[in-house]
């Protein structure tokens, strides 16, 4: 288990690196959608959502459905909204 | 076993969608693409989840996924542009619970004895539920239900540093004794005193700082995800969290170097909540010189190059569409029309590009205040319409100001300079502007969008 947590924590590191390269790239006219986008992104804790709400147990299903339904807001809005700002940049 | 091997390259594949879906956002061409793949990332990363074979009854999973989902979507389609903040920052607090009703779900579900597991969760509800309550705050200020103005009471400090020990004990008692109170009023007391901290850490902070809260909110979002991960050891949630936790806090480092200010006192000075001494003391001001619409007209009409500087203003008086149109018009005599946009211009990063965005204002023309500054001298007129405190010329030259060393756009320098104001308060952060009352500064006062369009008339007759 341990090396198992080592092994996560490894890629945790190498993904915050990741994640400040590619942003530090990204435009300033583009930081609200990036924001939104990103915010849609945060939204994958709807995986473990779906997980705990198909359990067995009744206090494990409440919690998990009450997740999915608010990660799933976060995931269906925030990328709809994101597209819908990306498709008014226009150039002439 | 054949599931899991296949469950997580489907995982290896959705981590690779978001990061090609953020490197794409990178350039207004390929972004709404980026923005696609990412979202694609996502599908696949809920319906290989599905196939997890733990998965008991798929009702009430199927049940919250389509109600999330209706409410993601008409929340999405209905929002107007001018309230994007507000959007972002409901949408980051609803990210936040789902994380900490996640963790919770684990907590009471599982039998943990290893403190790895149990921080993981520790973590996952503190950060969820202070991004939650934060969040809510946040929103409270943006869409003005709550008081914008940055609170402060006696003993702030002290009642922080309550709340942080007792986060401290709980902490301790969930993760290493385990005795002292039954894990159900653990798990309460923790959400309850999270909730409590993302109260009180965005109560004191006023709504022209909300560009960095927002953006740390939006970092906090995706950490506590990240954490998630961690609880149920699952690898998309500690990439997806990650990348979304590296970006929020880029943006709040973007955001405190555009304004000179250090993360920590956008945090917990109460900017422009008391007036500063060096305000109060009335300097030398000169005179303030109005114009009227048709007078500015003139100067419009003869001006080879024009500078439209948009702030929080422009937002509250929807005035974007008839500013372009504006714009139209000077380009079509000739004129050569830019808009200068500062980092923290609105209510969160990028505010007034979705804005001029939304208003058909092609992106090339946005320009930033480090590539128009050096030749503001060669500027006819800069317009500023809305902004305050990001043209105020004491940031660079009153130390004394409580805003001096922030880079502003310095409009100051150019040839005239036209100020649509509604009256001579002053603005967000209390700050008395010398600009106002310089020789080359005319001030339009009125409606920016009665004036603006008074403008466009003039030129059309």
């Amino acid at each position: 288990m341990e090396s198992q947590i080592i092994l996560l924590i490894f890629i945790l590191v190498l993904s915050i690196f990741l994640g400040v390269e590619l942003i530090t790239k990204v435009p300033s006219t583009l930081h609200t959608p990036l924001m939104s986008g990103a915010n849609a992104i945060s939204g994958i804790t709807l995986v473990g959502a779906i997980l705990s709400s198909g359990s067995s147990e009744f206090i494990t299903i409440a919690l998990g459905t009450a997740a999915v339904f608010f990660a799933s807001i976060n995931v269906v809005g925030g990328y709809l909204v994101t597209n819908r700002m990306l498709s008014m940049f226009k150039k002439k | 076993m054949e599931t899991a091997i296949l469950v997580n390259l489907a995982y290896i594949a959705s981590s690779i969608l978001f990061i090609v879906g953020l490197k794409m956002l990178g350039s207004p061409d390929t972004a709404t693409r980026g923005n696609f793949l990412s979202s694609s990332g996502m599908l696949l990363a809920v319906l290989i989840t599905l196939l997890d074979q733990n998965i008991i009854d798929y009702r009430y999973i199927a049940g919250a996924l389509v109600a999330g989902s209706i409410v993601g979507f008409f929340a999405a389609t209905r929002v107007k542009m001018t309230s994007m903040p507000e959007m972002v920052a409901i949408f980051n607090g609803f990210g936040g619970i789902a994380s900490l009703l996640v963790g919770s779900a684990e907590y009471v579900s599982g039998v943990f004895d290893n403190p790895a597991f149990l921080g993981a969760i520790f973590l996952t509800v503190l950060i969820g539920g202070l991004t939650f309550t934060g969040s809510i705050i946040a929103y409270g200020k943006l869409s003005e239900t709550i008081s914008g103005k940055p609170y402060l009471y006696k003993g702030q400090q002290f009642v922080n540093g309550l709340l942080l020990f007792a986060i401290l004990l709980v902490g301790i008692n969930m993760l290493f004794i385990q005795g002292l109170i039954s894990s159900e009023q653990t798990l309460l007391l923790l959400i309850g005193l999270a909730f409590i901290l993302g109260v009180l850490f965005v109560i004191p902070i006023g709504g022209a700082d909300m560009p960095v809260v927002i953006a740390l909110l939006n970092s906090f979002s995706g950490l506590a995800a990240c954490a998630a991960g961690f609880v149920i050891l699952n690898n998309v949630l500690i990439v997806a969290g990650a990348l979304v936790g590296a970006s929020g806090l880029i943006l709040t480092n973007i955001m405190c170097k555009a304004m000179n200010r250090s993360l920590a006192n956008v945090l917990f000075s109460g900017f422009g909540a008391a007036p500063d001494s060096s305000t109060e003391s009335s300097q030398e001001q000169g005179e303030v010189k109005p114009i009227n619409a048709e007078d500015a007209y003139l100067i419009l009409e003869a001006a080879s190059s024009v500078l439209i500087v948009p702030g929080y203003g422009m937002a509250v008086a929807q005035a974007q569409h008839t500013v372009r149109e504006l714009g139209e018009l000077l380009e079509e005599n000739g004129t050569e029309v830019k808009y200068a946009i500062h980092p923290v211009a609105g209510r969160m990063p990028g505010h007034m590009n979705v804005l001029l965005a939304e208003a058909n204002v092609s992106y090339d023309v946005l320009v930033e205040p480090e590539d128009v500054n050096p030749i503001m001298e060669t500027v006819d007129v800069c317009m500023v319409i809305g902004a305050n405190d990001v043209v105020n010329p004491d940031a660079k030259d009153n130390e004394g100001s409580p805003i001096y060393g922030m880079p502003i756009i310095e409009v100051d320098n150019s040839k005239t300079v036209f100020v649509l104001k509604r009256s001579m308060a002053s603005g967000f952060a209390g700050i008395q502007n010398p600009l106002f009352f310089k020789s080359n500064t005319r001030m339009l006062f009125g409606d920016a969008k009665d004036m603006v369009s008074t403008l466009v008339s003039e030129f059309k007759g």
